[in-house]
């Protein structure tokens, strides 16, 4: 049986609960401690300084990483103590969107797509090319790149085709490293809509790593930022007013006052 | 509550109600019926979700697509009851325009098999072209550097020697050494039946020294420093490393390419030196031991079977394989572009082309020398 739905669950229940956690590598310890509770349907921005551990924090919840210490709860299961089945019955309910799509470089955008399904369920060939169709529609590329492969994809367009296939399977929650990252300013603002977009018609619960203050200022509900190996989260404004060096040279420098977030 | 739809027909109008989960997993086992729909002589549709308790992208497609089917028979096609998130949904993928998926790439057939053959000659006949061409790039390098011998880079030739050559030394050793064994036996056991087994020494001299000891190494080497030439350079390039060179004047070929020609020119014939001495010494063993000879009848016999050239016939193809070998590496790594996929498959195009330049020498070589009587 597949695990319930968020519908079937208390909506005191957040959809990420992380306490406790202590990540180290060797001597260096990356969190101490850290505390953060994503709700359902949100969109949170994790932002920190470059080696704070943000993409640390997304390998360690979705099970790249082991930690060392603290509990994380996806969708009220406790990732640590489920068995294989139950952790790959979980895993349907969650897509992660790699940096430069992580695509598989040996198949087409619609079998990329179609791996998470095949794993899953056994569809029948029209309905699963149906699908792929749709994928490849709501992320907005046009039908011929179905076809391709990734390498004859620019950058942007490797994006969307990870983007289809983190979503190949409807998750509830979606996990984007750096999704703006190497896309111009036009780009990125398309990208960033195009989230915005799907979270709401989806009911997608966002977690986004990123360096993207343009991304934060406009998708993101609510914002961590890692500092002193924890993170304290907020709303935009109320980070702006915050007393921590690191967060008001974040959201008062110069580049954050270029991007319209620091007057 | 099981989920999927049921279907009536009242007051001239044709009624699909939903009900349960309307998702990728439930929708899959109601599609077919989904397809078949038969709204009859009605003039008007309803779609009826106000019992649809969850929803997806794949259930809110599968509504729309019933949607646009019923709509094209002409009927009017209303929703009714979708809770608000469902109707934004359905909303969303409707203006998607999911189209129908393209045709795969065309395989198979024996036009595509006609059309892949004449690619890849074309392909090779490029590949050829380039090749030379870069021979010719390497020959000016080597030119400039025969001129100002103080640009050759001492410090890469030696540590190039050392990786290909000196550290290569255990398994060229071990192989060679098993090769010479295995002459031995089969030469002993070929020849008995003539009473002519004290050849065997011939046969073992004649086939380590001119052929197989060099041979052998030249094939290995291009398998074990061939394929990490073009791995270290490829991997240069993706890096972007062979264009900061490029821009701080410095010439790759002479950078990269040379110390590593020189490095395998000069290591191969000494890999095939010791290769030669160790197969003798493994085949000379299982002879002495199966000939019951000792060591000084084996040496006067080798002496007397084969001449000095022998040796020397081998041992001079060594340089001409180095060059191919270090040539084909370092080319297929310049070739390496973008994507770090490219360098694994052009790794293994560099070890397969290397020992196919490596046997087209040896041929050549085989042809001259019989020529001139050697």
């Amino acid at each position: 049986m597949k695990p319930s739905t968020p519908s079937d669950q208390g909506a005191t229940n957040p959809a990420i609960r992380v306490r406790g956690l202590v990540n180290k590598f060797g001597e260096t310890v990356i969190h101490d401690g850290l505390d953060l509770d994503v709700q359902r349907g949100e969109v949170i921005g994790v932002v920190g300084a470059s080696g704070s551990g943000k993409s640390v924090l997304l390998r360690t919840i979705v099970g790249l990483n082991r930690q060392a210490e603290g509990s994380i709860e996806v969708l009220g299961r406790e990732v640590g103590r489920l068995n294989e089945g139950e952790r790959e019955a979980l895993r349907r309910h969650w897509g992660v969107l790699f940096q430069d799509g992580a695509l598989f470089s040996s198949m087409t955008v619609a079998q990329n797509i179609q791996v998470p399904i095949k794993q899953f369920l056994d569809l029948q060939p029209h309905l699963l090319a149906e699908v792929t169709a749709l994928k490849v529609a709501l992320v907005g590329l046009p039908p011929d790149a179905a076809g391709k492969y990734p390498s004859e994809l620019s950058g942007g367009m490797r994006k969307r085709a990870g983007l289809a296939r983190a979503l190949a399977l409807d998750p509830d929650i979606l996990f984007l490293d750096e999704p703006t990252a190497g896309l111009d300013p036009i780009g990125a603002a398309a990208f960033d809509s195009l989230i915005r977009n799907l979270q709401q018609a989806l009911g997608l619960t966002v977690f986004m790593v990123t360096h993207d203050l343009d991304s934060l200022a406009a998708i993101c509900d609510r914002i961590a930022v890692l500092v002193d190996k924890k993170v304290i989260v907020g709303t935009l404004s109320s980070l702006l007013r915050h007393e921590h060096p690191w967060i008001r040279e974040y959201f008062h420098g110069p580049r954050a006052r270029a991007a319209g977030t620091g007057a | 509550m099981s989920d999927g739809f049921e279907t009536e027909r009242a007051d001239s109008a044709f009624v699909l109600t939903a009900r349960g989960r309307w998702e990728i997993e439930t929708v899959a086992r109601f599609d077919a019926a989904l397809r078949e729909l038969d709204p009859g002589p009605c003039r008007k549709a309803r779609l009826d979700l106000a019992k649809v308790e969850a929803l997806d992208s794949t259930g809110a497609w599968a509504i729309h697509r019933t949607r646009e089917a019923l709509r094209a028979r002409g009927l009017a096609v209303e929703i009714l009851g979708a809770k608000a998130a469902h109707s934004a949904l359905i909303e969303r993928v409707a203006a998607a325009h999911p189209s129908e998926e393209p045709a795969p790439p065309p395989h198979g057939g024996f036009r595509a098999l006609v059309e892949r053959v004449g690619a890849s000659t074309i392909w090779m006949v490029d590949e050829a072209k380039s090749v030379v061409a870069f021979l010719g790039l390497v020959t000016i390098a080597i030119g400039r550097s025969a001129l100002r011998p103080k640009r050759i880079r001492m410090t890469s030739v030696v540590a190039n020697m050392e990786r290909s050559g000196l550290n290569a030394l255990p398994i060229v050793g071990l192989l060679s050494f098993l090769i010479g064994v295995v002459l031995a036996y089969q030469g002993v056991d070929q020849l008995t039946r003539f009473g002519a087994e004290i050849f065997s020494i011939n046969l073992l001299a004649v086939s380590m020294l001119r052929e197989i000891g060099v041979l052998m190494t030249a094939i290995l080497i291009a398998g074990r420093s061939g394929s990490a030439f073009t791995a270290q350079i490829g991997t240069m390039k993706v890096n972007q490393e062979i264009d900061a060179m490029s821009t701080l004047g410095l010439d790759p070929i002479e950078v990269l390419v040379l110390p590593r020609i020189f490095a395998l020119v000069i290591t191969l014939p000494l890999l095939a030196f010791y290769a030669d001495m160790v197969g003798m010494l493994g085949g000379g063993i299982a002879l002495m031991l199966l000939l019951d000879m000792s060591p000084a009848q084996f040496l006067i016999q080798l002496n007397a079977a084969i001449p000095l050239w022998t040796f020397w016939v081998g041992i001079i193809k060594a340089p001409f394989f180095a060059f191919a070998i270090a040539l084909i590496g370092c080319y297929e790594g310049l070739r390496v572009s973008g994507s770090a996929e490219s360098v694994g498959r052009l790794t293994t195009q560099s070890v397969v082309e290397a020992i196919f330049l490596v046997l087209v020498l040896d041929a050549s070589f085989s042809i001259l020398f019989s020529s001139i009587g050697i």
